[in-house]
């Protein structure tokens, strides 16, 4: 396959309809918790509640692990992951703190100041990677 | 007949929804945010339009990965807003005019726009928010004052559509508008972005210089604007930046000339920057 041309960008996943497929019953799992119902089955029982999406055992471990950039590797998407965030308590920023590996202090200490800056974030080259 | 008066650009955080939800509007974080939209609001009060066309974008809520409609037209007679995982928001269902949206779907079918009918959805902050920033607190059992006709864009899966398209989109939006013979003031809203990436380890990414150039493009060179490509918006504005192309929709629906109202900018808002502007028609 050729390559994707955004994919020189870093600390970034774009969700296209490659990683769509992969990831659809992860998606299909947390945008479900989007209802109260389902979120208290869940909450009682994680696994029981996880047997009724057919995702890989991969994306399985890292929905039990919260392990929330994995989830976007493995094709997951922020607006579907931030559902289960949110069951954790855990909203937009906070979350984003997580997947930045910053904390959530130095994370919103760095919004304040004006957020990340577009210098030295455009290329992987500029991060070191390929 | 139907006219339109002016376009709205607004992002549509969903912090913007909790802060006004919540009562925290004045303290020192959500002040500056607020205070930009004061002139906004009194315009508003003052253009008393009969109807808000409302591009907007579904956040996963109301659509799932079963359905991802690239235009998606509200054509129901109302829209519940809706629980994202935190509850809905303490506003009121949001009214349609349901004639002029079929009449509407049809001309843009007609137009070669071939857009997807929704006669049941909800609505989540990309909808709601942008009404209240403009229309100030309205609690839930109150009403909107105003009817609202929404289109939905995806932007949540790659490729959303090209500005291209979106703001010839915005051009058949106006013909159909202006086709309807009721005599109607409409005001067409733009909503989404600024700059933001909400995920992975770039999150975190604002790019104010590149989110000024495009609120003066709005202005002077909506054509140019409507040129940017996809990786552009990726690169410079942040993964969900991409959600700028909705503004081009808003904008190919004025003249090519208007008059700058007002315009707001501020950053941060959660992980977000704020912008908007108001554009309305010149004679
Ligand atoms: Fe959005």
């Amino acid at each position: 396959m050729t390559e994707k041309e955004y994919n020189n960008i870093p600390g970034t996943i774009v969700f296209d309809a490659d990683r769509s497929r992969e990831g659809y019953h992860l998606n299909q799992f947390c945008i479900s918790l989007r209802l109260q119902k389902n979120r208290d089955t869940f909450n009682k029982n994680e696994e029981a509640y996880l047997d009724n999406f057919p995702m890989s055992k991969e994306q399985r471990e890292a929905v039990l692990k919260r392990n929330w950039n994995l989830l976007l590797e493995l094709g997951g998407n922020i607006y579907y992951t931030s559902k289960l965030a949110a069951n954790d308590g855990i909203n937009f920023q906070n979350l984003a703190g997580r997947m930045t590996g910053m904390g959530v202090d130095s994370y919103r200490e760095m919004m304040i100041n004006g957020g990340r800056s577009i210098e030295g974030n455009r290329d992987k080259s500029e991060w070191g990677e390929n | 007949m139907a006219k339109i008066l002016a376009g709205v650009g607004c992002s549509h955080v969903p912090a913007i929804g909790v802060a006004m939800d919540t009562g925290i509007t004045h303290d020192d974080y959500w002040k500056p945010v607020f205070e930009g939209f004061q002139k906004s609001r009194e315009w508003m009060k003052k253009k008393n339009p009969d109807v808000i066309f409302l591009v907007y974008n579904d956040h996963c809520t109301a659509f799932d990965a079963r359905c991802i409609p690239t235009f998606a037209l509200g054509c129901g007679a109302e829209f519940q807003p809706a629980d994202e995982g935190w509850g809905p928001r303490p506003v009121p269902v949001v009214k349609n005019h349901q004639k002029m949206a079929s009449h509407i779907a049809q001309s843009l079918v007609l137009n070669e726009f071939d857009i997807t009918i929704m006669n049941e959805m909800e609505v989540d902050h990309g909808l709601t928010v942008p009404l209240s920033v403009m229309f100030g607190d309205i609690k839930k059992n109150d009403e909107w004052p105003v009817l609202v006709i929404p289109l939905c864009v995806n932007v949540v899966q790659y490729p959303a559509p090209t500005g291209n398209r979106c703001f010839n989109l915005g051009k058949a939006i106006r013909r159909a508008i202006e086709s309807y013979e009721e005599d109607l003031d409409v005001i067409i809203f733009g909503t989404g972005g600024m700059s933001h990436q909400l995920q992975y380890k770039r999150a975190g990414l604002i790019n104010s210089d590149w989110d000024k150039r495009f609120l003066d493009l709005m202005t002077e060179d909506p054509f140019g604007a409507s040129q940017i490509t996809h990786l552009e918006y990726l690169r410079e504005t942040g993964s969900e930046g991409i959600e700028m192309v909705m503004w081009l929709i808003m904008r190919g629906a004025l003249n090519d000339n208007v008059t700058e109202i007002h315009r707001h900018y501020h950053v941060p808002a959660s992980n977000t920057a704020v912008g908007h502007i108001i554009l309305e028609n010149n004679e």
